[in-house]
């Protein structure tokens, strides 16, 4: 009985624990699968012609900067909409409002979160895309505006989850210096609290912008799918074409261990390492953070 | 002029706030927007036989069964591989795990996790279990993908939920002679159930949304009857929404705007019930 028992003991707590390190052996499979299928692209296609300024894979023209160069103008965009107003809403929510309007909004903001992004698509399809046509007075609505703004309502929850938590966690005592001095609540929140909470802010928006770059349906439903070089700012206004969607729309009608298969994969292995590192520094800043109010307690 | 800098002062905080509660409106009220519209525009096309019949017509007229029978199995598959393997994650997490390099690179690795972008689990899904298991494009495939993305949820909001045990719980039950595991088995894990259960719906919601990871591992444009087997591709209400709205030409909206209204049903609803088990088990703790 007693035997019985130590060894079922020694049998669940080594699954437990390899079940704890399965999320390492998850990370390092994706990552071999995409080398394993995307690396031949570097012997298929010379270097030259990979990062080139043309995608037209039937001719087998594989040049990958127009798709990188979309999706950075989209997510830019989305980041320039998510940022302001994410962090704008985290600090009314923590700071301004009523505790009651907090613990209302939060979680509806939350709830934008859990959206699927094929129906935010569907509505920029039928909602936003024609009405930014009609407004703008463009030859199309299928633009990388309209993805942004897409993008930047799918960051929001994000940032506004990430940061507001971050500012809640500033202690009372930082305010009430603050305050006790003769400042203004408004004073308070931009020279005391913002920055004292200022590593998760910027983790916020991190993990946002790096959401926006990884998002697939919404982007390929609304973006127009022209891989188009985009130069500037300006070019938010014309269709392009994202790293993302360019996989999703393809990758179902290409032949296995073909080029194209290969450098749709190598599209995939870059989407991985942007948000490796994307990942990587966001939990820095949150560890050097940790280490360094560790030291000021001590 | 003292006066004059108080009296700015206290107009720039009016404006700011004002400014910060006009972003946050502004931030509100598409999202309530959003899921009012589709409810209204959805409303009309339900009906019984858009509930629980197939479609007909190139999909231009009949329901939607196949997938909502589809996306109710694939979140099945998905809890049954990412449920028990996450769960047991968190408890290693948050009562075996050394303070050390090692459990930092587990860390890391589920922070990474759920930061890859969902078509790239896709892309992995269609690597190793279509292609190099010879899954096939199948609902099995489509469920391990999805099981792999929902995984970092599920362990991080379970950890979260083992880890609000109080710690004089398992003094107790060890000081009484109970082993590690059956302290965990018969205290800790009782406790921490509901804010376990709010995690898993949470992942499997999200799961239940996803149309990039099983675009190549299991979805099926059309098809005219249930999924068999495992191995049978099938049909999904986001998939389907994607086709009919971008695929099909004269889709009637009325049907679109149904079937968006039944996938936010769907994954609304699981929200709604995660929300509701974690605030009645707040209410109901006593410590």
């Amino acid at each position: 009985m007693e035997k019985d028992l130590n060894w079922r003991e020694f049998l669940i707590t080594r699954l437990i624990k390899f079940s704890g390190y399965s999320a390492i052996i998850f990370v390092s499979l994706i990552f071999f699968f995409l080398l394993k299928e995307g690396l031949p692209t570097l012997a298929e296609v010379p270097l030259g012609d990979l990062f080139s300024l043309r995608w037209y894979p039937i001719e087998s023209r594989y040049g990958i900067l127009p798709l990188i160069t979309g999706s950075l103008l989209v997510t830019v965009g989305a980041g320039l909409i998510a940022v302001p107003f994410g962090i704008g809403t985290a600090i009314y929510l923590a700071e301004i409002a009523p505790r009651w309007v907090r613990n209302l909004l939060k979680p509806l903001v939350e709830l934008l979160g859990g959206l699927p992004s094929v129906v935010l698509g569907f509505l920029g399809i039928l909602i936003l895309s024609p009405t930014l046509r009609v407004t703008l007075n463009l030859p199309t609505g299928l633009t990388a505006l309209t993805g942004s703004l897409l993008l930047g309502g799918i960051a929001i929850p994000t940032v506004v989850s990430i940061s507001e938590d971050a500012l809640d966690a500033v202690p009372k005592s930082y305010r009430d210096a603050a305050l006790a001095l003769g400042a203004t609540r408004w004073q308070t929140i931009w020279r005391v609290t913002l920055p004292a909470a200022r590593s998760g802010v910027l983790t916020a928006v991190m993990l946002g912008v790096g959401r926006s770059i990884g998002e697939t349906m919404t982007v390929m439903m609304v973006t127009g799918n022209a891989p188009v070089l985009a130069t500037g700012l300006a070019d938010l206004f014309s269709p392009v074409r994202t790293m993302t969607a360019t996989i999703a729309a393809e990758m179902g009608e290409v032949a296995n261990a073909s080029t194209h298969y290969h450098v749709l994969f190598f599209i995939g292995m870059v989407l991985f390492l942007i948000s490796l590192f994307v990942n990587v520094t966001a939990s820095a800043i949150v560890f050097r953070q940790k280490k360094r109010a560790e030291r000021i307690l001590s | 002029m003292n006066n004059f800098f108080t009296k700015n002062r206290e107009l720039t905080e009016k404006l700011g706030f004002s400014l910060l509660t006009l972003m946050t409106l502004l931030t509100v009220i598409p999202i309530i927007g959003t899921v009012i519209y589709i409810i209204v525009q959805g409303a009309p096309a339900m009906s019984w036989e858009f509930i629980t019949g197939f479609p007909r017509d190139g999909m231009r007229e009949g329901g939607i069964l196949p997938a909502i029978i589809g996306t109710f199995y694939l979140t099945l598959g998905t809890a049954i591989f990412s449920v028990p393997l996450g769960i047991a994650a968190a408890i290693y997490l948050s009562e075996y795990a050394p303070d050390n390099r090692a459990t930092r690179l587990v860390r890391l690795a589920i922070i990474n996790l759920a930061g890859i972008p969902s078509v790239v689990y896709g892309l992995f899904g269609l690597g190793l279990f279509v292609l190099f298991l010879k899954f096939g494009t199948s609902m099995l495939s489509a469920s391990l993908t999805l099981s792999i993305m929902t995984l970092p949820v599920i362990i991080s909001t379970a950890e979260e939920a083992l880890r609000a045990v109080p710690q004089s719980f398992r003094t107790v039950s060890i000081s009484l002679g109970g082993t590690r595991w059956q302290t965990i088995r018969r205290t800790v894990l009782p406790e921490a159930l509901p804010g376990i259960i709010t995690g898993v719906i949470l992942g499997l919601e999200r799961a239940a949304g996803e149309t990039a990871p099983i675009l190549f591992t299991g979805a099926a444009f059309f098809l005219p009857r249930l999924p068999h087997s495992p191995f049978d591709a099938t049909m999904a209400l986001p998939y389907h929404l994607f086709v009919i709205s971008t695929q099909v030409p004269e889709m009637p909206v009325q049907i679109q705007y149904g079937t968006a209204l039944v996938l936010l049903v769907f994954v609304l609803g699981m929200n709604m019930i995660a929300t509701l088990i974690r605030s009645r088990a707040r209410a109901k703790r006593q410590w």
